[in-house]
């Protein structure tokens, strides 16, 4: 028995074969089960100092009060208040917070919607129209060549692209297809959508990619040779295979493009509000708790959109 | 630039040399008897502000001169507020604007500057003090002017005192007064009025900038300008006050007068120079940096006057004993000239005037300060070209400039609604 072994040995008795009845007796034997929270456990504390005591903290600081200069530590739900103020009286229009709420949504669904299109594509062809792994592999690491350069600046590369005098509107009107150059293509909800499929696109591919691969290619020729059009193979063979990977594409999007505010302020020309971008600016305002409330309802919202998802599909039961 | 970098290198070596020879002295051990390498210890001042007054050559000179190295630590006006509540130890030396401290004063995080160890605080330009131009012409006091906010009752005081003491709540470094910048080669006629930012002939290339202290005092100069209400105080808006100037903000906006908003110096420049906008909110600065890059672009005085600003310097509460020290020798440096004059050279204000001057060429002084048309080139600090000879600088003198200032960056009673209708029209 070498030393891994020993080791192995005293940490779960009985898993080599033949050699754990001879050391079964002893008293220092560890249970199973604390086996498993050992094992369980470098990944728990991480979980709980990184995520859950701030999110702890982020949701007692929403109920705390506050003034110009300082959190006043008394319970208060002015945060909350703050928040939705005026938006009985004005129904039946929309308050600034639904109105965001409602933006930050549609801009949600969009890059969602065109993303999935375009990453199950993408995800498709390396799955099944690339043979050879080598370049399934090449062409993979490919689609991560955009990601070798900062969030920020392929962001900010759509601007000189797109601007009033950018490279398109220059193009279209030397075309003559335009007299004037376009405005809607930069600091436009456009303008957000595009720069946030840009960047977000690959974490649809990745997963659905995933997905894909696992498929057993026996199933399709099944699907085939039981007369199954390329349309119903796809339907009723690789959409519901490759749904995992879907599911956990749209939760990668959806979370990431709810709190997003950057991409929305530049690409947006900061015209455009998003959740996040309230939060940012009450925080600037050192409203802290108010700022807390609403990283709470964001929070709340971003969950139960997923929420909705995993209920249509049991992750861990296709997994 | 070869003989500075020639220059540089041998102070170092030298310093290297020294430091060699003072550790090899201790190391050998034949100096007995001696406890400590004193001059080894380092004069180091965490120095957190807005990038305005941060300059690599600013910090070199001062390390030159004085022996202190400044650490930068660069964040936005807000950030800078936000950090000096929740981190106050994380600085040593504060450079933040007089508008903050509405804020920062009452949280106790600060410790208010001795005048009587500063020694040119007798020659502050009267701007601050007094709340007139050297020439004696009054100056608008709308907003928080630096005068209404410069002293404190007592050194641990929270409160504002009404007439001077001697506890200074920011030593003036930097100041300046704002107006729009605009395109003159695609406007192609006079600017003259505010007003003209929500001229509809500007449709989708106005802006303003996203930072709500700063800009509804712009807005409030355009509502004024525009005869539709005249202010008690800008810079201290009612409630209606706010709703109105917000309701005119907002039909602008969802008329689409705007292209975009900005929030720091580059966007306002990339604005700027790619047309994208023809009138907007601007930094003096921002437009030399957009002239630089050979687009025409004016610092537009208007008949209304300037929104002016001023920041300076004051300590952590955490800093005393030496570093206390260091503290007042660095403020004292910064006043005593290089670092004003290199301000003056980049179209902002110095706060003592005369340590400035005596640091410029005489041509430069009459170009920057006294609006006179250039004799030379006049030339940034890092020695590219602004302006041929010839030139006159937009707005004229230091007298016309700040003597026509109508208000002062500000924080508002009513901040917190106001920010908050700043979000409604965001969102609008």
């Amino acid at each position: 028995m070498d030393m891994s072994e020993e080791v192995l040995q005293q940490a779960s008795p009985g898993l080599i074969p033949g050699s754990g009845t001879a050391r079964a007796a002893k008293p220092t034997r560890l249970s199973p089960s604390f086996i498993s929270w050992l094992q369980a456990g470098p990944m728990m504390l991480v979980f709980l100092a990184f995520f859950l005591i701030p999110l702890v903290f982020v949701v007692i600081v929403s109920f705390w009060d506050y003034n110009e200069y300082q959190l006043l530590p008394a319970f208060s739900v002015r945060g909350y208040t703050d928040t939705f103020e005026g938006c009985i009286a004005q129904l039946p229009d929309l308050c600034t917070i639904g109105k965001t709420y409602l933006k930050t949504l549609k801009l949600c669904f969009l890059v969602w919607a065109i993303t999935l299109f375009i990453g199950f594509w993408v995800a498709y062809f390396l799955a099944f129209h690339v043979k050879s792994k080598t370049w399934q592999m090449g062409l993979s690491l490919l689609c991560t060549i955009p990601f070798w350069t900062s969030n920020v600046i392929r962001m900010i590369a759509w601007i000189p692209l797109l601007g009033r005098n950018g490279l398109v509107n220059s193009g279209l009107m030397k075309t003559g297809l335009v007299n004037q150059p376009v405005e809607w293509l930069l600091f436009s909800e456009f303008s957000v959508v595009l720069a946030l499929v840009h960047l977000f696109t690959f974490f649809m591919v990745v997963p659905i990619f995933n997905s894909m691969i696992r498929i057993d290619k026996s199933l399709i020729e099944a699907a085939y040779d039981a007369g199954a059009t390329g349309l119903q193979t796809l339907v009723n063979v690789i959409i519901p295979l490759a749904k995992p990977g879907i599911v956990i594409g749209s939760i990668f999007v959806i979370t990431i493009v709810m709190g997003d505010f950057i991409t929305i302020g530049v690409m947006g020309g900061q015209q455009i509000a998003a959740a996040g971008k309230i939060i940012e600016t009450r925080l600037n305002a050192l409203q802290f708790p108010a700022a807390a409330a609403n990283a709470v309802i964001l929070l709340a919202i971003t969950f139960l959109i997923i929420t909705m998802m995993s209920r249509i599909v049991d992750i861990r039961k296709e997994l | 630039m070869t003989e500075t970098t020639k220059k540089g290198f041998s102070r170092r070596s030298l310093l290297k040399g020294t430091a060699g020879l003072a550790g090899l002295a201790a190391g050998s051990g034949v100096i007995t008897g001696f406890p400590y390498v004193h001059s080894a210890e380092p004069k180091v001042l965490r120095y957190l502000g807005t990038a305005v007054n941060e300059g690599d050559d600013i910090s070199k000179q001062c390390l030159k001169d004085t022996g202190i190295k400044i650490e930068y630590i660069t964040a936005t006006t807000d950030d800078v507020t936000k950090r000096v509540m929740t981190q106050p130890n994380s600085f040593d030396v504060l450079d933040t604007e007089y508008f903050s401290l509405k804020k920062i004063v009452p949280s106790g995080n600060i410790l208010a500057l001795d005048a009587k160890k500063i020694k040119e605080f007798d020659n502050i330009t009267p701007v601050f003090t007094k709340g007139e131009t050297p020439g004696g012409k009054k100056i608008g006091g709308q907003g928080t002017a630096p005068w209404k906010v410069l002293y404190l009752e007592g050194k641990d005081s929270k409160k504002f005192a009404t007439s001077a003491t001697e506890f200074v709540t920011l030593i003036p470094t930097v100041y300046n007064a704002d107006t729009l910048g605009i395109r003159p080669d695609l406007i192609k006629r006079p600017i003259s009025s505010w007003s003209e930012l929500l001229n509809p002939e500007f449709k989708g290339k106005a802006s303003i900038l996203n930072i709500p202290s700063i800009g509804i005092m712009d807005a409030a100069m355009v509502v004024e300008a525009s005869g539709k209400y005249k202010y008690a105080d800008k810079g201290n808006m009612t409630k209606e006050e706010i709703d109105l100037t917000m309701k005119v903000m907002t039909e602008a906006k969802k008329a689409g007068q705007f292209r975009a908003f900005w929030k720091d110096f580059n966007e306002s420049v990339n604005l700027m120079a790619s047309g994208e906008t023809v009138i907007q909110s601007m930094w003096s600065p921002a437009v030399t940096k957009v002239r630089s890059m050979g687009i025409a672009c004016t610092f537009q005085p208007l008949k209304e006057g300037y929104r002016s600003w001023a920041s300076g310097f004051c300590v952590s509460k955490g800093v005393s004993g030496a570093k206390l020290d260091w503290a007042y020798e660095f403020v004292n440096w910064f006043l005593s000239g290089y670092a004003g004059a290199y301000l003056n050279r980049q179209g902002y204000y110095s706060a003592v005037l005369s340590t400035a001057k005596a640091h410029m060429e005489p041509y430069e002084w009459a170009y920057w300060m006294e609006g006179k048309p250039a004799e030379k080139d006049i030339k940034a600090p890092d020695g590219s070209l602004l302006e041929k000879a010839g030139a006159v600088r937009d707005g004229g003198s230091y007298e016309d400039r700040m003597g026509a200032v109508a208000c002062w960056n500000a924080v508002m009673d009513e901040n917190d609604y106001m920010v908050r209708k700043w979000n409604e029209f965001i969102a609008a």
